[in-house]
C-alpha cells in the first residue's frame, strides 16, 4: 500500500499534531512552561550535544511551538522549520547563519516597509550590506551579484502594491550565483503560492498576518526547503565548519537537508534569543486550521472590491494583480491562480485630501498599520507611514499623496463595497 | 527500485524488522554523526555491532569493535554503512558473502552507489541509499518533530511514549506518610469497632 498524498486543507488541520501522549488532549495544548525536565545526566548531555531529540528550554524548542513549525514547514512543502518571534525576528536569524560583516544580500526593492528599514539600517550595523534590485527587470539582480553576495532575497506578492514576483527568474539567477534564494511568502501564504515549487531555498513569514490570520498573535517563521548545499567551497562557515559551541559538529554534515533549520534553532534562536511565546503558537495554529477557507474568502472579496472601485468615479487607478488589464496579471495567473491576495492599493483623483478624508470617513475598515485580518484594513501611506518623506520620494516608495492601500477581510463583500462607496462620497 | 524516493512503508518495514545492525564506519569520537546514529539506534533496542579496523579493542557504548563484518559472531540483519560513496563496493561485496546473508543493505546520507545497490538486490537484499536511519526512525515516529521538522506523517490516534524515560513511573514521593484519606477513615472505623 502506497501512502497517500493528504491534501492542502487535510495539512492544514493535521500536519504536525497529534494526541497528546498523556492525557489524550485532542487540540494542541500551550506548553507554557520555560524549561523540560531530563531523565538523567546522559540524557542532559545528549540533548545539549545535539545528539538526542528533544526539549531542553523554551527559548531553544517548545512542543507547541514545534507542532506550528512542523505544521507551516508541511503547507509549504519544506523539510522543516523553525517558528520566532516576529517576521523581523526571522529574517535576522536566516541572515546571521548565511552573512559576515561586510557580505552582502541583493533584495528586491518593493519590500515591506519596515523591511526596508531593517535592511537599511538594522543590518547595515553589523556590516550586512544590501544591493536593491528591481524585481520587475530581473536583470537587476544578475548585475548586483558580486563575490560578496551570499543570498537574494524578495517577496512572492510584495507589499504595498500586490504586486507578483516572478519567482522562477530571479531562483535562477540564485541558482547560477550559487546562493539561497529566500523568499518572504506572508502576503501570499502557502495556500496562493508554495515558493519551494519554484524555486526557493528558504521561506520566510510574518505569521502575525494570513497564517494567524485574527491580528492577534505576532510570529514568526523560517521553513528550510532541504534544496541548497552549504558544504560547497566553504561559503557558509555557520553550516560547514566545526561548530566550537557544539564540540565541533558539522551542522550539515549531521543534519542533512534540514541543517539550515537546526542551524537557525541551535545557532540563531539560541544565541540572539527571539523565541514565540507558546501562547502565540497556539493562537496562530488555530489560525492555521481555517487558512484555505479564509485566503480564498479573502482573495474573493479583494477581486469584488477592486472591480468596484476601478469603475468609480473618484477612483483614478487600482493596482490589483487579479484584475485583467493589470501589470502582473500574466504572473498573477501562472503563480497564483486560486487569487491574487488581499493586499492591494488604488489612487484617488482627489489627490492627498481625498486619501485623509476616505480613512476617516470609513465605518467597516479600521485604519491602522497590518495587514491579514479577518477585519478589512485601510492606511493613507503619504499621512502616516511615510510623512516624513517629501512628495518625491514618496512617490518613488510607492506612496504617493493620493494611495490608498486596503486588506480586504472576510466581512461580506456587499459590506465592504458599501462602506467603501459612502466613504467616497461622503 | 526507485532510489530517489522511497515510500514510507517501504523504511518502515526495515526498521519494523530488522533487529541486528552492523555499522560500517562507525566512530568512537562522541561529535561525528556516526557516534550519534550509533547511540539512537541502541537506545531504540537495536543489537548493534560498530565495524571500523581503526578502533579494534575499543568499546562503543560497551559494544567491542570488530575489523570487519567476517569477525562478527551472529547473523547481521543490516549493514549501516558510514563510508562514502567511493568506498560502498567493497563492504557490499564483503557483505554477500556473509552466511546467512544480510536482509538489508543501508548507505548513509549522502552516499549513494548504484552498482553496489544493484548488485545486492540481485541477491535478494533490500537497499536504502542516501538516508539516515535515526532521521528515518525520527521521523516515522514523529519524535523528530519536536525538532520542527517535516515527518511528513500524520496520526489521529495518541502520540506513542517517546522514550523509555518517559514510562509513566509508580515511584512518585507520596505525602502524608503514604497513607491516603481512605485508609485514614478505614484505620478509624477498625479503631471504633473494637
Amino acid at each position: 500500500m502506497t501512502d497517500r498524498l493528504p491534501g492542502f486543507s487535510t495539512l492544514a488541520v493535521h500536519a504536525g499534531a497529534q494526541p497528546d501522549p498523556t492525557t489524550g488532549a485532542r487540540a494542541t495544548p500551550i506548553y507554557q512552561t520555560t524549561s523540560f525536565v531530563f531523565n538523567d545526566a546522559d540524557h542532559a548531555a545528549s540533548l545539549f550535544g545535539l545528539q538526542a531529540f528533544g526539549n531542553i528550554y523554551t527559548r531553544i524548542g517548545n512542543p507547541t511551538n514545534a507542532v506550528l513549525e512542523e505544521r507551516v514547514a508541511a503547507l509549504e512543502g519544506g523539510t522543516a522549520a523553525l517558528a520566532v518571534a516576529s517576521g523581523h525576528a526571522a529574517q535576522l536569524v536566516v541572515l546571521q547563519q548565511l552573512l559576515r560583516p561586510g557580505d552582502e544580500i541583493i533584495a528586491a526593492r518593493k519590500l515591506y516597509g519596515g523591511s526596508i528599514n531593517q535592511f537599511t539600517h538594522a543590518f547595515k550595523a553589523f556590516g550586512w550590506n544590501v544591493a536593491w534590485a528591481d524585481p520587475d527587470d530581473v536583470a537587476s539582480f544578475e548585475q548586483a551579484v558580486t563575490p560578496h553576495t551570499k543570498a537574494i532575497f524578495i517577496e512572492s506578492i510584495a507589499n504595498p502594491a500586490g504586486s507578483i514576483t516572478d519567482i522562477e527568474a530571479i531562483a535562477a539567477v540564485a541558482r547560477k550565483a550559487g546562493v539561497p534564494l529566500i523568499v518572504d511568502n506572508t502576503l501570499a501564504s502557502p495556500y496562493l503560492i508554495k515558493p519551494i515549487d519554484h524555486g526557493a531555498d528558504i521561506v520566510v513569514h510574518s505569521l502575525t498576518k494570513f497564517l494567524g490570520g485574527h491580528g492577534n498573535s505576532l510570529g514568526g517563521i523560517i521553513v528550510d526547503a532541504g534544496t541548497f548545499d552549504w558544504s560547497k567551497d566553504n561559503k557558509y562557515p555557520m553550516l560547514s565548519e566545526p561548530r566550537p559551541e557544539y564540540h565541533g559538529i558539522r551542522i550539515q554534515e549531521t543534519f542533512g537537508n534540514f541543517a539550515f533549520a537546526i542551524a537557525c534553532r541551535v545557532l540563531g534562536l539560541r544565541d540572539l534569543g527571539p523565541a514565540l511565546s507558546p501562547f502565540n503558537a497556539f493562537m496562530i495554529l488555530t489560525g492555521i486550521e481555517t487558512l484555505p477557507l479564509r485566503m480564498q474568502k479573502h482573495c474573493d472579496n479583494a477581486k469584488a472590491v477592486a472591480e468596484f472601485l476601478s469603475t468609480h468615479p473618484a477612483v483614478s487607478a487600482v493596482n490589483y494583480a487579479g484584475l485583467p488589464g493589470d501589470k502582473y496579471n500574466a504572473l498573477q495567473r501562472k503563480y497564483a491562480p486560486k487569487g491574487a491576495g488581499a493586499v492591494f492599493t488604488f489612487s484617488l483623483k482627489g489627490g492627498y485630501d481625498a486619501g485623509v478624508n476616505l480613512v476617516s470617513n470609513l465605518k467597516l475598515f479600521s485604519h491602522l498599520a497590518n495587514v491579514g485580518d479577518t477585519r478589512s484594513l485601510v492606511i493613507h501611506p503619504a499621512s502616516t507611514t511615510h510623512s516624513q518623506l517629501d512628495d518625491a520620494a514618496k512617490v518613488k516608495s510607492g506612496a504617493a499623496p493620493e494611495v490608498v492601500r486596503l486588506s480586504i477581510g472576510i466581512e461580506d463583500k456587499e459590506d465592504l463595497i458599501a462602506d467603501l462607496d459612502q466613504a467616497l462620497r461622503a | 527500485m526507485n532510489h530517489d524516493a522511497y515510500d514510507d512503508n517501504y523504511i518502515r518495514s526495515i526498521l519494523n524488522n530488522v533487529k541486528t545492525i552492523a555499522m560500517v564506519g562507525a566512530s568512537p569520537v562522541n561529535v561525528r554523526p556516526s557516534y550519534f546514529a550509533f547511540k539512537y539506534l541502541a537506545q531504540r533496542g537495536y543489537d548493534m555491532i560498530p565495524v571500523n579496523p581503526g578502533h579494534v579493542g575499543k568499546a562503543l557504548m560497551g559494544k567491542p569493535f570488530v575489523a570487519s563484518l567476517a569477525d562478527i559472531d551472529r547473523p547481521i540483519d543490516m549493514i549501516d554503512i558510514f563510508r562514502n560513496s567511493s568506498h560502498i563496493m567493497p563492504v557490499v561485496e564483503e557483505a554477500l558473502k556473509l552466511s546467512p546473508l544480510p536482509k538489508v543493505i543501508w548507505m548513509q546520507l549522502g552516499a549513494r552507489d548504484d552498482a553496489a545497490a544493484e548488485k545486492a538486490e540481485a541477491a535478494g537484499l533490500k537497499v536504502v541509499m542516501n538516508r539516515c536511519p535515526k532521521i528515518e526512525y525520527g521521523r516515522l515516529s514523529s519524535e523528530i518533530s519536536w525538532m520542527g521538522v517535516n515527518s511528513r506523517t500524520l496520526s489521529s490516534k495518541r502520540a506513542p511514549i517517546p522514550t523509555q524515560g518517559m514510562r509513566l513511573s509508580l515511584n512518585r514521593t507520596s505525602f502524608g506518610g503514604g497513607q491516603t484519606a481512605a485508609s485514614d477513615r478505614a484505620a478509624k472505623n477498625k479503631t471504633e469497632t473494637t
